[in-house]
C-alpha cells in the first residue's frame, strides 16, 4: 500500500528572544502510523507541537497537512480540516461534565447558527442528540462512561488525560497529537493508554506523539524522531533509534557504550 | 402514563420546561399579592433590569467576558424610543426594534477589537465605552435633550395606548420569559456548549474548532440586544430618560446584579435584579445613603457572595454532591 | 499662539494632577496586581477634608496635614479590609471591588461633606503671572512643583532606601519577596497609604483651581487609569508621561476640537492605546509562553 504523507514539517524554526528553540527540523508522517518525537527535556517538542497546531507561527519552514501548506493558520481552522491535540498540562473545561468536554470536541461537525441555536429549532434538539451519542461513544472507547455526568474538574488526573484524548478523537480527526498522554500517570494507566493510541491507530487515525515514557514510546512507535536543542538529532523505526549512539549520547551523556539508552522493559 | 414518563418517552427538554415553569407559575399568582399599583410598577421594573441581566449574564456568567459598560447599551435602546417618534417621526414599535437593531451594530463594531482583550484591559475598555455612550447621550442635547433628558412617547399598540402599571407588569412578566427561554435555549445548544467551553479554555476550545473570536463577538452582540430592549422598556415604562441610564453607575449595578443572582443561572437574573430594584424603593427613607449602600453592596457581593445567591443556595440544597 | 500657550499651561497643570493619579495606581499595582478605582477618591478626599476642616475653624496648614493624615488612613482600610479579604480573587474582582469602595467612598463624602462644589484659597495669591501673551497662576505653578517634589521623593524612596528595596522586591516577584523574609502585606499597605497621601496633597493643591466635590473623583481615577494605560501599565515614568500628556491632550482638545467633549478624550485614548499599543509607551510587551 502507497504510504500517504499526511502531515510534514519543512524546515521549521522559532526563536523566543533570543534562543533559537527550533532550528530546521522537518519531517514527513506516512498515514495510519504511529510518529513519535522524543527528546530530552528542553529539545523543543512542546514548541514543536504548538507551532503544529498553529498556537505558534515559525519564523521559518512550513507545515502541510494532506499535502497543503497550513503554515500560518489559526488552530480552529486546523481542527476543520482534520488536525487535534490533547495538551501535556491538561486544559480541560472543569466546569463542564466529561460528556460534555467531549461533546465540545464534535463542534466542527455542528451546524446550526446562533439563531437557530437560540430558538432551539428542532434541527437543534436532534443534533444534540446525535453529538451526546457520538460523545458518549467517545468516553466509551476511553473507557469512562461511568464518569460521564460528573463535572470534568472532579475527575482524577489519569482520568482527565484519557477525557482529553476521547474529546479530541470526537472531533474525527486525521492526524491527532497527543502531547505527553502518560505524564504523570501509573503503571497501569500508561498501559490503558498505550491500548488507546493502538485502538486509535487501527481506526486510521494517524497519530503523532510526544512522550518520555521509552516503554510506551517503544511499545507503540512505527517511526521515532528525536529532537535535541531545537535540532534533528536522528529519525528511523523504533529499533534503530534506539541503537543510535548520538541518541543515547544525548540521553546519557555517556560515550561508546553498546548498551541500548532506551530499554524495553 | 405519567406527565414525565411522556416526557421522557418523547426526549422533551424536560430541564428547560422545568425551570420556567414555576416561575411563570410565581408571576401568575405574584399579582394576588399586590395591594397596589405601586407593586405591579417595581415588579415591572425588576423584569426589566432582569432582562437586562439575563443578556449580561449570558456574556460574563457563560462566556467568561466582562462588561463594565453594558448600560451603554440600554441607553441605545432608551434614547431609540425616545428619539424615534420624536425627531425622526418613526412611530414608538419600529423605534423599539431600531435601537435593538442599533446596538446589535454598535456591539459589532466595537465588539470586534475588544474582545481580543482579557483581563483587566477588557473590563476597562468596556468601561471607557459605556462611559463615551454616556457623555454623547449627555452631550448631544439637540437630540437628547442633554443632561436634563427628554420625555418619551407613549407606546400605542393597535390603538390601544400602553400605560398603567398592570399592563406593563403582564408585557415585561412575558418578555422576560421569552428573553429566559431564548437564554436556556441557547445554554443547551452547540453555541452553548461552546461558550462554556471557552470560558474554561480558549486554547483547547480553538483547537477542537470553535472561532472564540466569532462566538465572543456573537454572545456580546446577543447581551446588547437584551439589553437595548432592557433600556428601551424602561424609557416607555418612566416616559421619560436622562443619561444615567447609560451611566457608569447603572453598568455597576448590572455587574453587582449578575455576580448577586447567581453568574450562570436564570433564575439568579431575576433574583439579583429584585435585590437590586427594591433596595433603593425600600432606602426611600435614607435616599441620601444611596451610593454609600451601592458600594457596600458590591464589595460585599464581589468579595463575599462572588458564588452568587441562586447557586449557592441551590448547591446546599442538592447537599454538596461531587 | 499666546492662546496655544494658555492651553498648555492648563495642560500641564492638570497634567500634573493626572500624573500624581497615575503613579499612585502604578504603586498599588506593581505590589499588588490590584488596579485601584478608588485612586480618584483619595484626591476627592484630601481636597473636601481640608476644605471642611477649614470652614470648621481649623488653620490650613493643619487641616491639609490631618486631610492627608485621614485619607492616608482610608487608604490603608481600603487595603486592609477590602483587598486582603478578597484572598484569591483574579483581576477582574479586584477591579470591581475597588469600583465599589470608590461608589461607597464616594457616598459618604456625599452624607458626612455635601454635594456642592468647593474651593480652597490659593497659596500665593491669585493674580495671573503673565508669561508670553498667556496666563498662568501662582498655584498652577506650585501643582507643578509639587508633583515634581514628590515624583523625586518617591523615585529616591525607592530607589535608595531598604524598604524601598522591598518595594520593587515585591513588585518584580511577590513569593520569592516572602520567601526571603519581605512581609508583603506591610509592603502592600504601605503602598496603599502612600498612593493615599499622593492622591491626598494632588488634591489638595489642585482644588484652588478647578474646585472639587463629592464625585470628582470617577472621572479622574479614569482618567489616572487612561495616563496609565499611555505610559505602560507598570512603569512609574511611564505614569508621569502618561499623565502629562494625557492633561495636554485634553486641553488642547478642549480648546481646538470641543469643549464639551474634553472628557472623552481619556476614553478614547484608552480605548486607542488598547487596540494599537497595548504595552504603552514605556512598558514592554507581555511576552507569554504558551
Amino acid at each position: 500500500m502507497a504510504a500517504v504523507t499526511v502531515l510534514s514539517a519543512e524546515r521549521l524554526s522559532i526563536s523566543f528572544g533570543g534562543v533559537r528553540a527550533l532550528d530546521g527540523v522537518s519531517f514527513d508522517v506516512a498515514s495510519g502510523i504511529v510518529f513519535s518525537i522524543i527528546g530530552p527535556n528542553g529539545a523543543g517538542k512542546t514548541t514543536l507541537f504548538n507551532l503544529i497546531s498553529g498556537l505558534s507561527v515559525p519564523h521559518d519552514g512550513h507545515v502541510r497537512l494532506c499535502g497543503k501548506d497550513v503554515t500560518a493558520l489559526p488552530p480552529e481552522q486546523l481542527a476543520r480540516r482534520g488536525l487535534s491535540r490533547t495538551f501535556q498540562n491538561l486544559q480541560i473545561f472543569s466546569h463542564l461534565t466529561a460528556v460534555e468536554n467531549v461533546m465540545v470536541g464534535r463542534h466542527r461537525h455542528e451546524v446550526t447558527g446562533i439563531v437557530a441555536d437560540l430558538l432551539h429549532l428542532p434541527a437543534v434538539g436532534r443534533q444534540n442528540r446525535r453529538t451526546r451519542e457520538r460523545a458518549a461513544a467517545a468516553l466509551a472507547r476511553v473507557g469512562l462512561e461511568d464518569v460521564a455526568e460528573w463535572p470534568a474538574g472532579s475527575l482524577a488526573y489519569g482520568d482527565l488525560k484519557r477525557l482529553e484524548i476521547a474529546r479530541a478523537l470526537a472531533s474525527e480527526p486525521t492526524v491527532l497529537l497527543l502531547d505527553e498522554p502518560a505524564a504523570g500517570c501509573n503503571p497501569v494507566e500508561t498501559r490503558e493508554i498505550e491500548d488507546i493510541i493502538r485502538g486509535i491507530v487501527d481506526d486510521d487515525v494517524t497519530v503523532v506523539l510526544v512522550e518520555h515514557d521509552m516503554r510506551l514510546v517503544m511499545n507503540v512507535s512505527d517511526r521515532i524522531h528525536v529532537l535535541a536543542n531545537g535540532r534533528t538529532l536522528a529519525e528511523g523505526a523504533a529499533a534503530e533509534v534506539r541503537m543510535n549512539p548520538a541518541v543515547i549520547e544525548a540521553y546519557l551523556g555517556v560515550r561508546g557504550t553498546s548498551e541500548p539508552a532506551l530499554a524495553v522493559g | 402514563m405519567s406527565v414525565l414518563a411522556l416526557l421522557d418517552r418523547f426526549r422533551l427538554p424536560q430541564h428547560r420546561l422545568v425551570s420556567l415553569l414555576p416561575l411563570a407559575a410565581l408571576i401568575l399568582l405574584l399579582p394576588l399579592l399586590f395591594p397596589s399599583a405601586y407593586y405591579y410598577r417595581v415588579a415591572a421594573l425588576i423584569f426589566i433590569f432582569a432582562i437586562a441581566g439575563l443578556g449580561l449574564n449570558l456574556l460574563m456568567g457563560f462566556a467568561g467576558q466582562v462588561s463594565l459598560g453594558h448600560a451603554g447599551f440600554m441607553g441605545v435602546g432608551a434614547y431609540a424610543v425616545a428619539i424615534g417618534p420624536s425627531h425622526l417621526g418613526i412611530p414608538p414599535l419600529l423605534s423599539f426594534v431600531l435601537g435593538a437593531l442599533l446596538s446589535a451594530l454598535v456591539a459589532f463594531v466595537v465588539g470586534r477589537p475588544i474582545l481580543r482583550l482579557k483581563g483587566h484591559y477588557l473590563a476597562v475598555a468596556t468601561l471607557g465605552f459605556g462611559v463615551l455612550l454616556a457623555i454623547v447621550f449627555t452631550n448631544e442635547a439637540n437630540w437628547t435633550g442633554g443632561p436634563d433628558g427628554m420625555t418619551v412617547p407613549r407606546l400605542i399598540l393597535f390603538h390601544w395606548p400602553l400605560r398603567g402599571a398592570e399592563t406593563w407588569y403582564w408585557i415585561l412578566a412575558a418578555s422576560f420569559l421569552v428573553g429566559a427561554a431564548l437564554a436556556l435555549n441557547l445554554i443547551d445548544s452547540p453555541t452553548g456548549r461552546a461558550l462554556r467551553a471557552i470560558h474554561d479554555s480558549e486554547i483547547a476550545a480553538r483547537v477542537l474548532g470553535v472561532d472564540v473570536a466569532e462566538k465572543k463577538l456573537m454572545i456580546f452582540i446577543v447581551s446588547a440586544v437584551y439589553a437595548s430592549v432592557a433600556g428601551s422598556y424602561l424609557a416607555l415604562i418612566n416616559g421619560y430618560i436622562t443619561p444615567d441610564v447609560s451611566g457608569f453607575l447603572r453598568s455597576i449595578e448590572l455587574v453587582a446584579m449578575v455576580v448577586l443572582g447567581g453568574m450562570g443561572s436564570v433564575v439568579g437574573s431575576l433574583v439579583g435584579s429584585a435585590v437590586l430594584v427594591i433596595l433603593p424603593q425600600a432606602l426611600t427613607l435614607f435616599h441620601d445613603y444611596e451610593h454609600l449602600v451601592l458600594g457596600l453592596i458590591v464589595m460585599g457581593v464581589m468579595i463575599f457572595l462572588r458564588g452568587g445567591i441562586v447557586p449557592s443556595v441551590a448547591a446546599a440544597l442538592r447537599g454538596w454532591r461531587p | 499662539m499666546a492662546e496655544f500657550l494658555q492651553f498648555v499651561f492648563s495642560g500641564l497643570t492638570v497634567g500634573a494632577i493626572y500624573a500624581l493619579v497615575a503613579i499612585g495606581f502604578t504603586l498599588i499595582y506593581n505590589a499588588s496586581d490590584v488596579v485601584n478605582f478608588a485612586q480618584g477618591e483619595f484626591v476627592m478626599l484630601g481636597g473636601l477634608t481640608t476644605v471642611f476642616l477649614g470652614y470648621a475653624g481649623v488653620p490650613l496648614p493643619l487641616a491639609a496635614l490631618v486631610a492627608v493624615l485621614l485619607t492616608t488612613a482610608v487608604g490603608l482600610a481600603l487595603y486592609r479590609f477590602a483587598i486582603m479579604t478578597a484572598r484569591e480573587a483574579n483581576a477582574v474582582t479586584l477591579i470591581i471591588i475597588t469600583i465599589g469602595a470608590s461608589i461607597f467612598l464616594r457616598g459618604v463624602a456625599e452624607v458626612v461633606f455635601d454635594k456642592r462644589f468647593h474651593s480652597l484659597p490659593p497659596l500665593f495669591g491669585s493674580d495671573p503671572i503673565r508669561v508670553g501673551g498667556a496666563a498662568i497662576l501662582p498655584q498652577s505653578l506650585l501643582v507643578l512643583a509639587g508633583a515634581l517634589i514628590i515624583v523625586v521623593l518617591l523615585w529616591a524612596f525607592i530607589d535608595r532606601t531598604l524598604f524601598g528595596k522591598a518595594v520593587i522586591a515585591t513588585s518584580a516577584n511577590r513569593v520569592a519577596a516572602r520567601l526571603v523574609g519581605i512581609d508583603t502585606r506591610i509592603i502592600v499597605g504601605a503602598c496603599f497609604a502612600l498612593s493615599a497621601a499622593i492622591g491626598a496633597i494632588a488634591g489638595i493643591l489642585i482644588t484652588p483651581i478647578t474646585l472639587t466635590s463629592y464625585n470628582a473623583g470617577t472621572l479622574l481615577a479614569l482618567k489616572g487609569f487612561a495616563a496609565v494605560m499611555l505610559g505602560g501599565i507598570g512603569s512609574a515614568a511611564g505614569a508621569v508621561v502618561g499623565g502629562v500628556l494625557l492633561g495636554l491632550l485634553e486641553a488642547l482638545a478642549a480648546g481646538y476640537v470641543s469643549a464639551s467633549y474634553k472628557d472623552a478624550v481619556a476614553f478614547l485614548v484608552i480605548l486607542a492605546v488598547l487596540f494599537a499599543m497595548p504595552q504603552g509607551l514605556f512598558g514592554r510587551a507581555k511576552f507569554e509562553r504558551v
